[in-house]
């Protein structure tokens, strides 16, 4: 099987600090990776570096494109790039206002990827945002609402919602819980794992909360300084710590 | 003669705005940067047109100047006044013997020749702008010709109003490239910018021209549920009885009185000097009001 994502050796350095450095993994289709470690530590650096955000110094993605199979997507032009990032590619952040468009309704929210990818129809643009409003516990009747008037976990589930409606491969998710309290917290994982199960995504999760990747990641990266100090399967890694840092992670979680 | 430069501006900033005229015109709807220049009038009162306009003229044009269609508002008898002092062109208020006209958010009722130049002034060239604050993003969007955001504006509108309620400054498509903003032009003079004569767009505060050659492809943007449709008043002209033409409404008492009429006022006088009488007019008069 060919990986959806290759990752060979990406270095970001800002000025003469390390971003990160000598990252390399595969991720599989319908795989969730979830990348974890301490404030600094070069977790988000690398996954704006995947998601195009941010260019790399050295390395490379390869990303295996729907038409073309596997590219690099550091090599690709701009508008390639932009392309990946409304289609095959999406971006959930960890503050919902910045991946939402706040003074657009949540119809509109939802319908814009649409519309950038040509759709014209406003009917249709308009069924398939009630539909993924729906899937995502937004009631039919707040398809006008504007963002500013949801609260913190309707807003997080909004731009879930408009992040998937394109129907993407892979999902780069950045702290997707942080900032809603645990109730909440756990509704969205559960939507969360129901939709990557339902429809196969791959995603990459960056997070300091273990509790949010024993949910939902196969595999787990953990970073420190810059670099990666162990990989492995979940729960492998969580059970059964090697490097002194994961150790001091996993013995670190506040025991209710 | 007076002591100004040939109107008003100094040869050197007029070859830069014409410089900026003729890649407006390679790149149809593409918005160009130019060194916009302080001129004897605040921002808003049409300095950027007003630069356009002085970089195109000749000596041997004659200008007309209107403003909402007419040419006896204070902004186009002002601007009238500023090139006959600085240029000593000869101006006219009918359409068809104008060679340069400059407007502001009409497009003259009567069809212009290829002999012509029509000059429009710009508040804000940028389409996208109350959608996405940042120019350097705007700008992006533009050259990756990435225009899905401007049919989020759209949607919201018949989400909100069951219809496209953009009325003015309607956005189009030029050449199946670049989206321009027409300026604040009623929607029922859009299908009118497929036109023989070329079209300068002038921004003078934002320091943008753009620019439409000939006979350029010029599609309004819509869903395909929901066409484009040019609208004006359902109503005829009451002074010339026009019944094609783009009205203004005119509130005539404190009784709720009103009146419909031409907001091209050239095109009304002519049709009521050929006769025609709309339902509280009056025979036409030469020299009357």
């Amino acid at each position: 099987m060919t990986p959806l994502l290759q990752v060979r050796d990406v270095a970001k350095f800002y000025g003469p600090r390390v971003g990160c450095r000598d990252v390399s993994f595969d991720l599989y289709p319908g795989e969730v990776m979830g990348i974890v470690g301490e404030s600094g530590s070069g977790k988000s650096t690398l996954l704006g570096c995947l998601a195009g955000h941010l260019a790399p110094d050295a390395g490379e993605v390869i990303f295996d494109t729907a038409v073309d199979g596997p590219r690099d997507t550091l090599m690709m032009s701009e508008p390639e790039r932009r392309m990946l990032g409304r289609t095959d590619w999406a971006f959930v952040h960890q503050h919902a206002r910045d991946g939402l468009r706040m003074g657009v309704s949540a119809g509109g929210n939802v319908g814009e990827r649409l519309m950038a990818v040509g759709a014209r129809h406003y009917g249709e643009i308009r069924s398939s945002a009630i539909d993924w409003l729906g899937r995502v516990e937004i009631a039919e009747d707040r398809v006008d609402d504007r963002p500013t008037a949801f609260s913190g976990g309707m807003q997080q589930r909004l731009q879930i919602a408009r992040n998937l409606v394109t129907g993407p491969r892979l999902v780069f998710m950045d702290e997707p819980t942080g900032g809603l309290d645990v109730s909440v917290q756990a509704r969205l994982l559960d939507l969360l794992r129901g939709l990557v199960r339902e429809m196969g995504l791959s995603a990459i999760i960056v997070t300091h909360d273990l509790a949010v990747v024993r949910l939902l990641a196969d595999r787990l990266m953990v970073m420190k300084d810059g670099h990666v100090v162990e990989t492995g399967l979940t729960d492998q890694v969580l059970d059964d710590p090697q490097h002194g840092y994961t150790q001091l992670l996993v013995s670190s979680v506040l025991q209710v | 003669m007076n002591e100004y430069n040939f109107a008003y501006l100094d040869e050197q900033t007029k070859r830069m705005i014409r410089r900026a005229i003729l890649k407006g015109l390679a790149i149809p709807g593409y918005q160009v940067p130019f060194a916009s220049r302080e001129m004897p009038m605040p921002y808003g009162w049409g300095t950027g047109g007003v630069q356009v306009s002085a970089a195109t003229l000749v000596p041997e044009d004659r200008m007309k100047v209107i403003d909402q269609g007419a040419d006896d508002t204070t902004n186009a008898v002002s601007i009238r006044k500023f090139f006959e002092r600085t240029a000593g062109v000869e101006t006219t208020e009918e359409t068809g013997r104008a060679t340069l006209i400059q407007t502001r958010h009409r497009i003259p009722q009567a069809a212009l020749t290829e002999d012509q130049i029509l000059v429009y002034q710009v508040p804000i060239p940028e389409p996208l702008r109350f959608l996405e604050p940042r120019e350097t993003e705007t700008r992006k969007m533009h050259a990756l010709e990435e225009y899905g955001l401007m049919h989020v504006k759209l949607y919201e509108d018949i989400s909100q109003h069951g219809a496209i309620a953009t009325a003015y400054a309607y956005p189009v498509k030029v050449e199946g490239r670049y989206v321009m903003d027409p300026s604040p032009i009623p929607k029922f003079d859009n299908p009118k910018m497929e036109m023989a004569a070329i079209q300068l767009f002038g921004a003078g505060r934002e320091q943008r021209i753009y620019a439409l050659p000939p006979w350029c492809e010029v599609v309004s943007l819509d869903f395909e549920d929901h066409p484009f449709e040019p609208s004006k008043a359902e109503h005829d002209c009451d002074l010339c009885g026009a019944g094609e033409s783009y009205l203004d409404e005119v509130i005539v008492d404190d009784a709720g009185g009103r009146m419909f009429v031409c907001s091209d006022t050239d095109y009304c006088r002519g049709r009521r000097a050929a006769g025609h009488v709309g339902a509280q007019g009056v025979p036409f008069e030469e020299g009357a009001a």
